[in-house]
């Protein structure tokens, strides 16, 4: 995030798009809601009337994957109703000009064919943020999980710089990370194109930093996205060592990633369960949990916390960076001596300017934001205040483009996936935890009960849903929740394995997996079978 | 602050204390270490002015004001603590004991469960004097597994109900009828289910009396040993909320929401709440597995052997197809040394850049 939570109930305009936080982040949700209560308006752009929807002052159900053109044309309202921040724009970014002669061509009217929203709401819907003097956008996988990921987040930038709502309190482009460390894994390095805190590996700087801290060079090139490596499993990839990710389960495309893992020669997984995809695994090695580990994490706001053990872990687990250290040396590798957390910690704020002003002790009471550059830096909880990280924020000249699939006769309806409240992810640790079952003990199919009608559904029936990658049953559950067209399940339970089905492309500069976006066929299933399998016509696994 | 070129003052129990334009006679107090008692107050809260406990002595005020409703005021003359003033406040505990049926609670019930019993204890207020009916009908029949509905023991505070629509913006807690009839229920009175309610846990974690309690720690009240609590942050998603892990010996009995954790300040969700005890499932892991060479399946194994495994599996890799032929796959939850370690691993071990992070999936 740009900006604090603390901001969250700052702004006078919020604009949530591709966020279900009142089930995603709850606890973030209560800020807006207590926005809200203060007089803020909200415009909540989302498919599905979600939770935040409900309490929107406008919502904007636009079709999956066409976040672009309502940004353009929102962009076009605010620049044609001279709402533009002239004195920020002219200050502080550049290409300004050229990108409001840009949209000029995107009106609302053209964006509702794509978006097939009603251009008044589009309209209405800019003036408000337009007019903001806090104006706050805040966004989740709604956004990134699309061929346009990249194109879609920019869209969203170009928004804040025309009109000036960032490094001011209240404002900001503020993404909603989903894991407890999500953001922490990238600070620390475990990304191909970046050092820890986001050095760039093709910088000659920062590999001669690394070569002498590591006492090896490490290879000038970007290293492969774990969608590629997965690509090239079998083939240039021959071993993987896996840390806490069911990837059979989670990415995109089961079958494909599950022939991938089994290609290796070597699979090696640290997992706190027999997971799917320790099951395939050559050697599985037992990871300490939370309450049992010491450490340190970063949640979405940039904010450096320590977790803390308060038990001790069953039987022989141990704590991940013991288990890779011993095994670097296992390897017959120099430099991995670490003793205990502390050590590996400091040794990571010592390689990251984001950290230089941090080590274990200082960041006890979590009081730090990073960038933290030196010793006597207070944090930052506010970014871009007083300029960019790179001189001037840029406007970027997008166009809208198609999913890469898109319905058809054949496959008519969107499927679209997502959480719920009380489960998280793949149920390991929900699904163990006890009493959660009673909110949520299985997953229905969100489907428009006109849509239940035309397609001869019945509510509480099941439904087979396929396309040329797969096919699962579920349970269908009519609800105006989801618009007509588009049909929503989570992907927590093992039994309505929706990722069989989603991974029709990737965001060409992150390879972010389409997973919001994917086309389906939808008809009655009669009576479940046991277990939904993939293929279509066999029911056997497609490799 | 400055008030006409002077500091805002007023006078506190004989002291001249500084005040902040906006802060409430009881915010003041606190600063000063007053300790008034109050049993409606929650910090997080709007005042309420419900339960008048925190009343105080006011010059130049009829009758004594509830000082969490009452700004400060400069030149204001305060006093938290005269003989009659605590005998009003003994009395007032006396009458709200009286409609309880217990005024002593597990600890297990939650955060401010011991909030009454205190208040009992500080003014000696077990008497009994007006021992009678009880208000409050319990809700046994609500079969959710997290909270209790206890609402014999309940004072109609109604901070479970100003939570749940200040701090959550839920509004599943409301209120019905009035005065010594008032019962805390939800929208048609049914189960919380059936209402707004997300199961937070914000109603349990601000009840001062134990009328709500947490299930899921009451199931471990058995537990022998000190509760002992540790802070740390939640495992799910990347609010960051921080938590007091409640253990007794090696068990987790409970969580607590952090009222002072930066970037919660004492709110909860359902998982962070209540979705702790997988932790000591007997599905976890406890030792290495290593695929056996003869039946082809996972059979636990030595740390020893498979690292031996792993390391011997890996160096063929790199031997026969070279050091770019291994993939690293971060977690996203775990801690930073788990990630960096990884990236190490590959970096420093490989001296490739093929890791990554699960952040595309």
């Amino acid at each position: 995030m740009s900006n604090p939570l603390a901001d969250m109930d700052k702004p006078d305009v919020i604009f949530c798009i591709g966020t279900n936080m009142t089930e995603c982040h709850p606890v973030a949700a209560t800020r807006l809601k207590r926005a809200l209560a203060r007089g803020a308006k909200m415009i909540v752009a989302d498919p599905r009337r979600i939770g935040l929807a409900e309490i929107a002052d406008v919502h904007l159900p636009i079709r999956v994957g066409s976040d672009v053109s309502l940004l353009l044309a929102m962009a076009h309202v605010i620049a044609r109703e001279g709402l533009v921040n002239e004195e920020f724009v002219g200050a502080r970014t550049a290409h300004g000009e050229d990108f409001l002669k840009h949209v000029e061509r995107y009106t609302p009217e053209w964006a509702s064919e794509i978006c097939e929203c009603d251009p008044d709401d589009i309209e209405r819907a800019a003036l408000l943020y337009g007019g903001a003097d806090r104006g706050a956008i805040y966004y989740t996988v709604g956004i990134t999980e699309h061929i346009c990921g990249v194109d879609n987040v920019q869209s969203l930038c170009n928004l804040a710089l025309m009109t000036g709502n960032l490094g001011r309190e209240g404002t900001g482009v503020n993404p909603m990370r989903g894991q407890n460390n999500i953001q922490g894994a990238g600070d620390a390095g475990a990304l191909p194109n970046n050092y820890p805190g986001f050095q760039k590996v093709t910088d000659p700087a920062h590999q001669e930093k690394f070569h002498k801290a590591y006492g090896r060079k490490v290879d000038l090139e970007i290293g492969m996205t774990k969608v590629t490596a997965l690509d090239l499993c079998g083939d240039r990839i021959r071993a993987m060592i896996i840390d806490g990710e069911n990837t059979l389960v989670t990415d995109p495309d089961r079958n494909h990633c599950e022939h991938a893992l089994k290609s290796l020669d070597c699979l090696v997984v640290i997992d706190i369960f027999m997971t799917e995809t320790a099951k395939v695994a050559d050697v599985v090695f037992p990871a300490t949990a939370w309450a049992e580990t010491d450490g340190v994490c970063t949640n979405t706001e940039r904010r450096v916390q320590r977790l803390r053990a308060a038990v001790p872990p069953p039987g022989e687990a141990r704590p991940d960076w013991w288990i890779l250290s011993r095994l670097a040396r296992r390897m017959g590798w120099q430099g991995f001596d670490f003793g205990s957390a502390r050590e590996v910690f400091n040794e990571l704020c010592a390689l990251s300017p984001l950290y230089n002003g941090l080590d274990w002790d200082r960041i006890d009471r979590g009081e730090y934001q990073w960038p933290v550059p030196t010793r006597d830096h207070p944090g930052t909880p506010r970014l871009h205040e007083e300029r960019f990280e790179n001189g001037r924020g840029i406007f970027k000249m997008l166009e809208y483009r198609d999913p890469e699939e898109t319905i058809s006769e054949d496959y008519p309806m969107w499927l679209t996936t997502g959480r719920r409240l009380p489960q998280y992810h793949t149920r390991t640790q929900t699904g163990r935890s006890d009493g959660i079952d009673y909110l949520l003990s299985e997953e229905t199919l969100e489907v428009h009960p006109d849509d239940i009608v035309r397609l001869g559904l019945e509510d509480g029936g099941y439904a087979e849903l396929s396309n040329p990658r797969g096919c699962v049953y579920v349970k269908v559950r009519g609800t105006t929740k989801s618009p007509r067209g588009t049909v929503f399940a989570s992907f927590a339970f093992e039994d309505v394995p929706v990722n069989v089905l989603t991974g029709g492309g990737y965001d060409p500069v992150t390879q972010t997996a389409a997973l919001k976006a994917c086309p389906v066929a939808l008809k009655p299933a009669g009576t479940p079978p046991a277990l939904s399998q993939a293929g279509p016509e066999t029911g056997a696994a497609a490799w | 602050m400055r008030h006409n070129g002077a500091a805002l003052t007023l006078t506190l129990d004989g002291e001249k204390v500084a005040f902040t334009r906006g802060e409430t006679l009881y915010e003041v107090a606190e600063r000063h270490g007053s300790e008034i008692p109050t049993l409606c107050y929650d910090a997080r809260l709007e005042p309420f002015g419900g339960c008048r406990l925190c009343v105080v002595e006011l010059e130049g005020a009829r009758n004594p004001v509830a000082s969490c409703t009452t700004r400060a005021g400069p030149g204001m003359v305060v006093r938290t603590r005269t003989a009659s003033i605590e005998v009003q406040r003994r009395i007032l505990m006396e009458m709200v004991a009286s409609e309880n049926r217990d005024t002593d609670v597990d600890p297990m019930h939650g955060y401010a469960s011991q909030e009454m019993a205190t208040l009992l204890d500080r003014y000696d207020a077990r008497t009994g004097r007006f021992a009678g009916a009880t208000s409050g009908r319990s809700r046994p029949d609500d079969d959710n597994p997290f909270i209790k509905r206890d609402y014999e023991n309940c004072i109609s505070c109604y901070r479970c109900v100003r939570v749940c629509a200040e701090q959550e913006g839920d509004y599943a807690i409301s209120v019905m009828n009035r005065g010594f009839d008032t019962q805390i229920t939800t929208e048609f009175g049914g189960h919380l289910k059936d209402s707004a309610c997300t199961f937070c846990g914000q109603c349990i974690q601000t009840c001062p009396t134990g009328a709500l309690g947490d299930l899921k720690a009451l199931a471990n009240r058995d537990v022998p040993g000190e509760t002992e609590t540790t802070r740390t942050i939640c495992p799910y998603c990347g609010v960051g909320c921080s938590v007091d892990v409640m253990t007794r010996g090696e068990k987790i009995v409970g969580v607590l929401p952090a009222m002072d954790g930066p970037a919660n300040e004492g709110a909860l969700c359902v998982k962070g709440q209540f979705a702790f005890d997988f932790v000591h499932h007997p599905d976890r892991l406890a030792t290495p597995f290593v695929r056996d060479g003869e039946t082809g399946e996972l059979r636990p194994a030595s740390w020893d052997e498979a690292l031996d495994r792993a390391a011997g599996k890996l160096s063929r890799v790199v031997r026969d197809h070279g050091r770019q032929a291994v993939y690293g796959i971060a977690s996203g939850r775990a801690p930073h040394e788990a990630a960096y370690m990884m990236q190490r691993f590959i970096r420093a071990g490989l001296g490739t850049n093929h890791i990554d992070n699960c952040s595309r999936a």
